[in-house]
């Protein structure tokens, strides 16, 4: 596209410059290469991987996933590859391709996190890190850490002191006051907040009365959770100096533009790559086309810009 | 190499007892596609329903069309069933790996059998096996319905390749009145020549048909079906338990759909 040279995307998170603001969520975008026979992955903000976590993890028993209105609902259990496996098999092909690689992490205590941040320190091709903490702390009676100002502050300070990456810390919206969590890790260090994640939720098979996730519940995610994912991005951006990613229901240009107007920084784009595997693309040509229709140079003209 | 496209309905046939026949025009889908293999199909632009759905090929034909034949279960596939010739659709695919097609020794019958909808990537499977295996292999169908109604179009088809599937419908109104597993003892025999067996059906059935082959010896490749966001990997929400020789969940829709039956744990 020709606007592209003409419009600056660039966005800074901590660090780490990315090419554009529209990044894919992690968990929706496999380790990348799943989605190449459909897209360029050089054209993304940034590719951020499924959840990482030391060992290889199953994950859960299905059914996993079921759809709802405007959304799904999934409990896949965070399997994955495992740190050792991702640095060995999945990193170097996304490294070649020449993709910004953001890897999202987890664990079940404050040190497995710290040891998976270390790990992933001065390994070559990792842009960022992502730390996913809507994760039940199995040391503190399985209350996630995401939901607990002083947890989440404590993995974040662990994570910072054990690497010297850029430190998105993903926030969970299954909490009263987002804009406490924002701030308690943004004072832990963080050099960026990201959010939503998926919004804690069920569903019943009428003729059997079970539930339609194996595990009884799960993250809802899509459209019906955008103007959630709105509403708490507006409030941690107003709380926050440091960068806000929104996540959530983001479809299409439109979708990600509100986001950005109501404060973030970069966008992350999830269920809808299930439905569209070129969704990225078409966002970030859409993000161009309405900068130059309301004659914008840079994204940066665009952020919060929120008329209240 | 799969795609994502947006293709065009050339017809959309209602064959009656719920069940539509869509012919899609795909080009590289209906030149890549594998018996066995699936697409992703979505309609319209509308977010509820919000995921694309699963279909297996039921043909791929060499002027660039494909069909796929599915029975309408709720809004997803009512608004599959709506499409008018010259609507579009989105379609990615082709997905997955399909049947495994090796020559078989020699004395060796094949036997395709197919339970309700289950028969929908058979007759591609039965034309591929015709054109890509040695002349005299033998080829036999069994298929099961509810009613005479379910399967009486499907039957012409098969006859146009020169084969008579025998068949088993629920209420008796066509062919063996009772499950379809049943007819491969009377097929068959309860001791049999040696078989090779290609299954898609309801999983209850495909139990019984992979149990029925392992008291037998005989190798049999079964089609699975499960919830899937993506279609392409990137969800893992397709999972399935497996034996415990292998894995302990595949993913259906890239490990599969078709897998040995002795590599899936039937419960
Ligand atoms: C690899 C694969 C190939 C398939 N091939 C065919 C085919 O050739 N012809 C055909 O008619 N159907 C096929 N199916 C099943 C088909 O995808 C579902 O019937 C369809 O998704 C139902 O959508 P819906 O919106 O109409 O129903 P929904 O309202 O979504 O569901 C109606 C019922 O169908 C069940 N269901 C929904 N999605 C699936 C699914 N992905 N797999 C199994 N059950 C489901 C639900 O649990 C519910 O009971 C296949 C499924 C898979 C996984
Ligand atoms: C199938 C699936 C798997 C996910 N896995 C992860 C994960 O491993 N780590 C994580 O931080 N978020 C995970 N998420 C959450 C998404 O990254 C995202 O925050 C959420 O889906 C909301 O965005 P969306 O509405 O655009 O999908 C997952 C979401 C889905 C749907
Ligand atoms: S359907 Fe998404 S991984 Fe199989």
């Amino acid at each position: 596209m020709k606007a592209d040279t003409e419009i600056d995307l660039k966005v800074k998170i901590g660090g780490c410059i990315l090419r554009n603001p529209v990044m894919t969520a992690s968990g929706t975008f496999g380790y990348g290469r799943e989605f190449e026979d459909f897209i360029d992955l050089t054209r993304l903000g940034a590719v951020v991987v499924k959840g990482i976590s030391l060992l290889p993890r199953a994950g859960n028993p299905p059914p996993r996933v079921v759809e709802t209105p405007c959304g799904m609902l999934n409990a896949i259990g965070l399997e994955n590859v495992g740190v050792e496996a991702f640095v060995q098999d999945k990193l170097p092909w996304l490294q070649r391709t020449g993709a910004t690689v953001v890897v999202n992490i987890l664990g079940n205590t404050v040190d497995e996190y710290a040891e998976l941040a270390q790990r992933l320190d001065n390994v070559e091709g990792v842009a960022a890190v992502e730390v996913n903490i809507s994760c039940p702390n199995v040391k503190e009676g399985g209350v996630a850490f995401g939901t607990d100002p002083a947890m989440a502050a404590a993995v974040t300070g662990a994570v910072r002191r054990a690497c010297k990456l850029p430190l998105i810390i993903k926030l969970s919206p299954n909490v009263t006051d987002i804009q406490l969590m924002a701030r308690s890790v943004a004072e832990a260090g963080a050099d960026a907040v990201s959010l939503i994640n998926t919004l804690l939720g069920m569903a019943i098979d009428l003729q059997s009365r079970r539930p339609k996730l194996a595990n009884v519940v799960g993250g809802l995610s899509g459209p019906a959770i955008k103007p959630v994912a709105l509403r708490m991005v507006w409030q941690a951006a107003q709380a926050v100096k440091i960068p806000v990613i929104g996540i959530g229901g983001i479809m299409t240009a439109e979708d990600a533009l509100e986001f950005i107007i109501a404060g973030a920084t970069a966008v992350q784009v999830g269920t809808a790559n299930f439905i569209n595997p070129r969704a990225t693309d078409e966002i970030i040509n859409g993000i161009v086309e309405y900068l130059a229709q309301h004659n914008m140079r840079s994204i940066n003209e665009l952020r919060n810009t929120l008329r209240t | 190499m799969p795609g994502q496209y947006l293709a065009t309905i050339e017809s959309n046939e209602d064959l009656g007892a719920g069940v539509c026949r869509l012919t899609i025009l795909a080009p590289e889908i209906a030149a890549a596609g594998r018996p066995g293999q699936f697409v992703m199909l979505r309609s319209g632009r509308g977010l509820d329903p919000l995921l694309s759905r699963p279909f297996s090929l039921h043909q791929t034909m060499a002027d660039g069309r494909m069909q796929v034949l599915f029975k309408v279960l709720g809004e997803g596939t009512r608004r599959l069933a709506a499409l008018a010739a010259g609507a579009s659709v989105a379609i990615v695919g082709p997905l997955g790996r399909g049947f495994a097609l090796t020559p078989p020794p020699t004395g060796t019958r094949l036997g395709l059998i197919g339970g309700g909808i289950g028969v929908a990537p058979l007759l591609f499977l039965a034309r591929e096996i015709q054109r890509l295996l040695p002349d005299g292999t033998a080829l036999d169908v069994l298929l099961g319905a509810r009613s005479k109604a379910e399967l009486a179009p499907l039957l012409a088809d098969f006859r146009a390749l020169g084969l008579e599937p025998a068949v088993a419908t629920d209420d008796g109104s066509l062919g063996h009145h009772g499950l379809v597993p049943e007819l491969i003892d009377q097929q068959w025999g309860q001791e049999g020549s040696h078989c090779r067996v290609f299954c898609c059906g309801p999983w209850p059935m495909m139990a019984a048909v992979a149990s029925r082959c392992r008291e037998r010896g005989w190798a049999c490749q079964v089609s699975l079906e499960a919830m899937m966001a993506c279609g392409f990997s990137a969800c893992l929400g397709c999972a399935v338990a497996g034996s415990g020789k292998r894995e302990r969940y595949f993913h259906v829709c890239k490990d599969g759909p078709v897998f040995q039956a002795e590599d899936v744990n039937w419960g």
